[in-house]
């Protein structure tokens, strides 16, 4: 119970250093000095204590969103296991709950921004729309790719049967996480999907969704966002780590993991610059494909695919 | 009998009582044959064998009636729709009252009142006569259900087609009874199915039954008259006919495959195969309309083809003797029968709560209805999240099953299987992002952001009676997404029919009590952030002001939005060969410093409907005209055809080609 705990809590501390290590590690690239690391928390505490401006086109849904929206990303960090500790959360197909309560935020998420009658809202929650629904599949052909490998069926039971089976888990593990690594950057709306600096309304996704969210509610959202990237940081963890370290070494190692994965994200943001809009899809349905090649990677270990 | 015999007289009474006695006559014989039949299915139910009462006799022929736990499952989800159709229709019609004399409306009741008979007939019924009469019965009182409001020319039209449609539908499912009937040398109906699937090749056979049913079910390419007779229809009877007639095709296939044996494996291929086409064709193709109710109907194409998809794996599952796959497939599919009735009609009469304020189903002329008509946003909102296969509601239950039985068939399954499942799991994925992009559109568009034109200006609240039907739905609908456990039991009971084995029954069905618990700490989390909030705004101040626009506050808040066109635009350009959308404009010239007013005009099509029925039947006019060049209207003329027609006889005679 202290040891779910304890998990839970590290996650959630990540998830508030997160923003800020990437951010760093962006100023250090562009020859800044750059704010400290937790200055996304201290923003946060910030708007906490603001009041909140409401337009008056909006309704009960606008209300509600970031609140549904911030409880599902928290909902999917009890889904997390740690090593051979099982999450809070974890029974046969719980990764559809997971991805499915990811959907349920975004779904709302979408329909506030739809709710302010704006057009630039619209455009994000489009476009939103659009990508999450070419992204979906990748994580799915993953997930299906490690239980056609495991023969299993829950988070847990995927991580912990994958290294023992043989050393080529390996080279199934290094692709689940290229894809993981992959969608993470796509649903928490960063480079090369979509910028969070820009300052042109026309060319956001996330960032246009949420401009008339205000004080606790954009504190929500923007925590959630941390907590996103702290999940996938913990999913790739647990797809290289084996199971068989001792427990106060995975915690470390999830720390250095996440830590480098941030760190990772700003190298790649200083260094490249956004997709054309255009070019997105073809990107996002990219990360399927290569999810595909795994799963044909496991057919062909698993010797179901033979030439006789 | 005789109870049938009663009803069948009360419903005739219809004709005779004046108008404001309509509603409860009809109302108190809905009540009669839902309150007798449930007793019935609820009895069937508890028994694994079929409940077998006797009907009538034919000259020397007794037909029975045969409720078995899959006719139980089909009566209890038909008296279900039927009665908040019947509940909902009491307001609905209200406005009608004035301009429809009472025969008209009398006829309405009456074949509101024969469909539901005419369903339950269906389901119970086994001799392949008194199958189709019943068959033949649910498609004319749905016929002149849907031409109720036939002052309007274009709904006579729909109508027409629509009964066309299903006789094609009609004439495969006779062609089929009567060769599996004639070959096997046994009875014509379904108790001689299983004669002939033994003996003989089952897929061509099935594939006529599959055609004619999957015409009632909407399964593509054969469902070119729902997203027709679903608009033209009252909103009561659109939510049921979407909501359970269209399941009565469904019913058919299900009820054919119990007595297949041999061959499953390609059947099962071939409906996993046909449902995810029409899954992710159908949803695209809702997800282009701009009429609420057109989208409503593809939209349950698209449930049709996740219902198929659960057949499909249930099938293959017990030709490749996978018993997860057989269990979760059949059940996923059962339970998406169930839901997709509750929703859907739900999702119907909502819009018909809009239209009765409005007056328009067009998407684009409406907007901001959350405010004026906050109760029916809200259960539209329901219906959306449960139709999107999101937690926490039903929708998400029945998708976890077909998920669950897919991916733990994974390891179990040869190289070629894998691919397979691969490929459900992918098109499953896909259904739901599109159906979250569709019902994000719907919702945001219709109940959200500012009104588009003056329509919804002077929308209020529906009346009560319009609101409780939706109430009920969703009580229901809460009740199987927070606590699946419940459902557990009696949907292995009619998986029974499929999967006899008991013990692989319960090793199957997932331990579904986890999900509620995700459940009670989401709906937990988001009530402390509420009160949090609350508490918190309490001793801040809370400003009321303008959406931010970028500093232009000169924008006209109906223009400077998205529209229901406009939010489809990436699956339009993407799909532009499946959904082909024509769209008229001039565009602006670049010298074009300051433009004039335009016009914007734009139409999508199916692309199924124009080669299937469009384009075929078209050239076939066009070569028609071509030849009435012979209709001269001379007399001369005619004359020369009668002679010419004599000399071709006499020649051909003397040829001894006609001897």
């Amino acid at each position: 119970m202290i040891i779910k705990a304890g998990i839970i809590l590290l996650i959630l501390l990540i998830s508030l250093m997160f923003p800020g290590v990437i951010n760093k590690t962006n100023a250090k690239i562009g020859g800044r000095k750059g704010a400290p690391v937790l200055q996304v928390l201290y923003d946060n505490i910030r708007l906490l204590k603001k009041g909140n401006v409401y337009s008056r086109t909006t309704g009960f849904v606008f209300r509600l969103a970031p609140l549904v929206y911030f409880a599902s990303i928290l909902s999917c960090v009890l889904f997390i296991p740690l090593g051979n500790h099982k999450a809070v959360f974890s029974f046969d197909g719980d990764f559809v709950l997971f991805a499915y309560l990811m959907a349920l935020g975004r779904f709302f998420m979408i329909l506030a921004a739809m709710d302010t009658g704006s057009g630039f809202e619209g455009m994000g929650a489009n476009r939103e729309a659009y990508y999450s629904m070419l992204a979906e599949p990748a994580f799915f052909i993953v997930i299906a790719s490690l239980s056609l490998f495991t023969d299993h069926t829950s988070f847990y039971d995927l991580f912990n049967h994958l290294h023992p089976q043989s050393n080529l888990s390996y080279l199934i593990a290094f692709l689940a996480i290229y894809v993981f690594s992959l969608l993470a950057l796509a649903e928490n709306s960063r480079l090369p999907v979509d910028d969070p600096k820009t300052h042109l309304e026309l060319t956001m996704v996330h960032e246009v969704m949420i401009l008339d969210h205000s004080g606790f509610d954009l504190a929500l959202i923007q925590l959630a966002g941390g907590l996103k990237f702290a999940i996938y940081g913990a999913l790739i963890h647990n797809l290289a780590v084996p199971v068989s370290l001792p427990f106060a070494l995975q915690l470390a190692i999830l720390l250095g993991v996440e830590v480098i994965f941030a760190m990772i994200v700003g190298v790649m943001e200083s260094l490249r610059a956004r997709n054309k809009m255009m070019k997105n899809p073809q990107w996002l349905i990219a990360i399927s494909a290569l999810a595909v090649i795994a799963f044909l990677a496991v057919l062909i270990i698993t010797r179901k695919f033979s030439l006789v | 009998m005789a109870v049938f015999l009663v009803i069948v007289a009360l419903s005739l009474v219809l004709f005779l009582v004046p108008k404001k006695f309509l509603y409860p006559l009809a109302f108190g014989l809905q009540a009669l044959i839902i309150i007798f039949t449930s007793y019935l299915a609820v009895r069937a139910f508890a028994e694994p064998e079929a409940l077998r009462i006797f009907f009538f006799r034919l000259t020397d022929n007794d037909i029975y009636l045969v409720i078995d736990r899959m006719s139980a499952f089909f009566v209890l989800t038909i008296n279900l729709t039927l009665f908040t159709g019947i509940l909902y229709a009491k307001g609905y019609l209200k406005s009608y009252y004035g301009s429809k004399n009472t025969s008209e409306l009398a006829l309405h009741y009456f074949s509101f009142v024969w469909l539901h008979l005419s369903m339950l007939l269906v389901c119970v019924l086994r001799d392949g006569l008194g199958f189709l009469v019943a068959w033949e019965l649910m498609s004319l009182s749905s016929f002149f259900l849907v031409i109720f409001e036939s002052e309007k020319k274009d709904i006579i039209r729909t109508g027409i087609q629509y009964l066309i449609q299903m006789h094609i539908g009609l004439a495969f499912l006779i062609t089929a009874f009567l060769l599996a009937g004639m070959k096997s040398g046994g009875t014509i109906g379904f108790d001689g199915l299983p004669a002939y699937f033994d003996h003989y090749k089952s897929f061509g056979v099935f594939l006529l039954f599959f055609a004619g049913f999957g015409i009632k079910a909407g399964f593509i390419p054969f469902h070119t008259w729902l997203p027709h007779a679903h608009p033209a229809a009252p909103s009561h009877v659109s939510g049921v006919m979407s909501g359970v007639m269209i399941k009565m095709g469904l019913y058919g296939i299900l009820r054919v495959l119990t007595s297949v044996h041999d061959g499953l494996l390609q059947i099962g291929v071939f409906i996993l195969a046909v449902s995810l086409v029409s899954g992710i064709a159908g949803i695209i193709l809702a997800l282009v309309q701009q009429d609420i109710k057109k989208m409503l109907a593809y939209s349950s194409i698209e449930n049709v083809g996740i219902i198929g998809t659960g057949i499909g794996l249930g099938t293959i599952g017990t030709a490749a003797g996978i018993p997860a796959l057989a269990v979760l497939g059949y059940s996923g599919a059962f339970l998406h029968i169930f839901n997709h009735s509750l929703f859907k009609s739900m999702l119907f009469y909502a819009s018909g709560n809009v239209y009765r304020q409005t007056h328009t189903r067009n998407m684009d002329q409406l907007g901001g209805l959350a405010k004026t008509m906050p109760a029916t946003a809200f259960f539209f909102l329901l219906g959306a999240t449960a139709i999107a296969g999101l937690p926490p509601l039903n929708g998400f239950i029945s998708e976890f099953l077909l998920y669950s039985g897919m991916f733990r068939s994974l390891s179990a399954s040869d190289f070629s299987l894998s691919l397979v499942l691969l490929g459900g799991i992918i098109g499953l994925v896909l259904i739901g992002g599109l159906t979250l992009y569709c019902f994000t559109k719907a919702f945001g568009i219709v109940f959200l952001g500012n009104a588009r034109s003056d329509r919804p200006s002077h929308a209020r609240e529906a009346e009560r009676s319009m609101l409780f039907p939706l109430l009920f739905i969703s009580l229901f609908m809460a009740a199987i997404g927070i606590f699946p456990f419940l459902i557990a039991e009696p949907l292995g009971k009619i998986v029974t029919i499929f999967v006899p084995d008991a013990s692989l029954l319960n090793a199957a069905l997932p331990p579904l009590s986890g999900i509620s618990i995700v459940f009670a700490f989401l709906f937990l989390v988001i009530f402390l952030l509420f009160l949090l909030r609350s508490r918190l705004e309490k001793k801040r101040t809370v400003t009321m002001d303008s959406t931010w626009g970028c500093g232009n506050t000169a924008a006209d808040p109906a223009l400077n939005q998205y529209t229901a066109r406009s939010y489809a635009d990436y699956i339009e350009t993407f799909t532009r060969h499946l959904a082909g959308v024509k769209k008229k404009y001039d565009p602006i010239e670049k010298d074009e410093i300051f433009p004039a007013g335009r016009t914007y005009e734009s139409h999508n099509t199916d692309v199924f409907e124009d080669r299937l029925i469009s384009g075929p039947t078209g050239r076939l006019m066009a070569f028609l005209e071509k030849i009435a060049v012979f209709q001269t209207g001379n007399i001369q003329h005619y004359l020369l055809y009668a002679i010419v027609f004599i000399a071709i006889v006499i020649l051909l005679t003397l040829m001894g080609v006609m001897s």
